[in-house]
């Protein structure tokens, strides 16, 4: 009977605790800085393009294949009149979100630092109804970095 | 089973095949055992196994060693860096890295915090097993959760980590690392005394734990049993004090041996070796060096002369191996992951056959098992 009522005793010293549980979908826990959740890319703001160059190093290191990527000629290039100095820049690219499994590889090869895991809710409130609905267009990898809100973090 | 001479059987009986699982709450994930029962009493058990294979290790070949990684999360994804360390370090002694100081005692830290967090885990598991529903799941959740915060923190990633890399870690830890294993630690202990409270002394409870499910040391050893649940046995055999890995041979800590085997026993050692986890990771923040986490030189690619190697290492079910082959090259030749769950799982019918049927559910439990360790 003792060890009961020191169970019971246990349960009841709980009721005097301040609830840990969070109200989720109205309250979204502040998420750390190195938070992982899709890769996505980033914008230059200074010359108005993406860092990204389509040099496939991030497709080529990823372990599950989630990546396309297609590059073209940059038609911004000083040769060609414009202001930018990359020679290439991404035509296309798409990430499956869906496939990836948030491993970081694709952060630690590239070479431009155009790419970077998004550490905001937005990035782990993804549900769709649709598989298809996952793989992620150029426009849509770019949109949130292009607010200029996302703060992205790259280990050094 | 008892049968009483007086009402002797005149009809034919036939014993009942239960199919339990693969999706049943009670089998820890996709597990199907096929039992025997005649009556209440399981008279045979089939286990199914399988349902979980995603070729990791073959998938492990076609890929370079950094990029094996995170497939050896997800091998045993309760405790996701001990299996990384298993896997780093094989590849590390075949390529002959040296690890830094400071790599290795936050592994250490790292690796007996997920330990706790996979021990939290068994506690509410085995605390629904037994009929307790729900309280010790909550009260294990609660700390779990802060240790997964406070890996989210360090390595971007609640439960698939991908943070220990060849010859080193992938970054460094936050500044504030010490202080929050210090306040998580601080949780942790106020969670073990909740469980020690609600559960070691009840009544009911041992009554239900108590002799079932025993199994003796010379069995347990002969069905290549590791861990806790051979610890439970009363076989002091612990890797981290047999063949110190890391720095265990430099922090003062004690092999939890249990006495009968039983359910009861392996609780109890899982719930002391909490207390041991929280006591090695108070002696490695207290003597964790600063300096580098990565060697000075390290290939941009990875590459390793050939050659093979086996390496173990105590994950928190039992001995986590890793054996490797290499042909030179970037990619391992062959890779074999030895779970400790797959060895653990074959005493199953051994401890389960002659009890009840609800009986044969907790033993399940109490060799804490995890599928995805088990079918890889």
């Amino acid at each position: 009977m003792k060890g009961l009522a020191k169970s019971l005793m246990t349960t009841l010293s709980v009721f005097a605790r301040k609830p840990v549980t969070r109200d989720y979908p109205n309250y979204h826990k502040p998420i750390p800085e190195r938070d992982r959740a899709f890769p996505l890319l980033l914008w230059d703001f200074e010359i108005d393009e993406p860092f990204c160059t389509g040099c496939h190093a991030c497709e080529r290191a990823c372990p599950v294949e989630c990546m396309t990527v297609l590059m073209k000629d940059n038609p911004n290039h000083r040769s060609q009149g414009g202001d930018s100095s990359r020679r290439k820049i991404i035509d296309k690219f798409w990430i499956d979100y869906a496939r990836c499994m948030r491993c970081n590889i694709c952060v630690e090869v590239c070479n431009f630092d155009a790419i970077a895991m998004n550490n905001t809710w937005q990035g782990h409130e993804l549900s769709v109804h649709d598989r298809s609905d996952l793989v992620m267009d150029l426009p849509q990898l770019l949109a949130q970095s292009k607010t200029g809100n996302l703060k992205e973090w790259v280990a050094d | 089973m008892v049968v009483r001479p007086e009402i002797e059987r005149e009809f034919e009986t036939q014993d009942l095949l239960l199919n339990v699982g693969p999706q049943h709450p009670s089998t820890h994930g996709v597990f199907r055992m096929v039992m025997e029962i005649d009556g209440e009493l399981v008279k045979d058990v089939v286990p199914y196994i399988g349902y979980l294979h995603r070729g990791a290790e073959k998938l492990c070949e076609t890929m370079d060693y950094r990029q094996g990684i995170g497939f050896m999360d997800r091998t045993e994804y309760l405790a996701a860096f001990n299996a990384e360390l298993s896997y780093v370090m094989a590849v590390e002694e075949l390529a002959g890295l040296e690890v830094p100081d400071r790599a290795q005692w936050l592994r250490m830290i790292l690796c007996e915090m997920n330990r706790i967090a996979s021990h939290l885990m068994f506690m509410g598991a085995f605390g629904i097993d037994v009929g307790v529903f729900g309280t010790p799941f909550i009260y294990a959740w609660r700390e779990r959760e802060a240790i997964f915060d406070l890996f989210e923190e360090v390595s971007g990633d609640r439960m698939m980590y991908a943070y220990f890399r060849p010859g080193g870690l992938a970054w460094e830890v936050p500044v504030n690392f010490t202080e929050r294993v210090r306040e998580v630690l601080k949780a942790v202990n106020q969670g073990i005394k909740d469980f020690d409270g609600l559960l070691t002394e009840n009544e009911v409870f041992i009554a239900r734990t108590r002799g079932v499910g025993a199994i003796s040391a010379a069995d347990a050893i002969d069905f290549g049993m590791s861990g806790p649940s051979l610890r439970a046995s009363g076989v002091p055999l612990d890797i981290r004090r047999t063949e110190p890995y890391l720095k265990y041979a430099e922090v003062d800590f004690d092999v939890v041996v249990g006495q009968n085997g039983d359910v009861y026993d392996r609780y109890l050692c899982r719930l002391q070796e909490l207390r041991e986890s929280v006591r090695i990771v108070e002696q490695c923040l207290e003597k964790l060096p600063d300096g580098p986490i990565m060697p000075e030189k390290m290939p941009r690619m990875l590459r390793t002369p050939p050659g093979e190697v086996y390496i173990r290492t105590e994950a928190p079910r039992g001995e986590y191996g890793i054996y490797l082959v290499s042909e030179g090259g970037n990619r391992p030749y062959r890779l074999k992951v030895r779970s400790a769950c797959l060895s653990n799982l074959q005493a199953l019918k051994h401890m389960s056959v002659g009890q009840y049927v609800a009986d044969a559910i907790i033993v399940l439990g109490s060799i804490d098992i995890v599928l995805s360790e088990v079918d890889r």
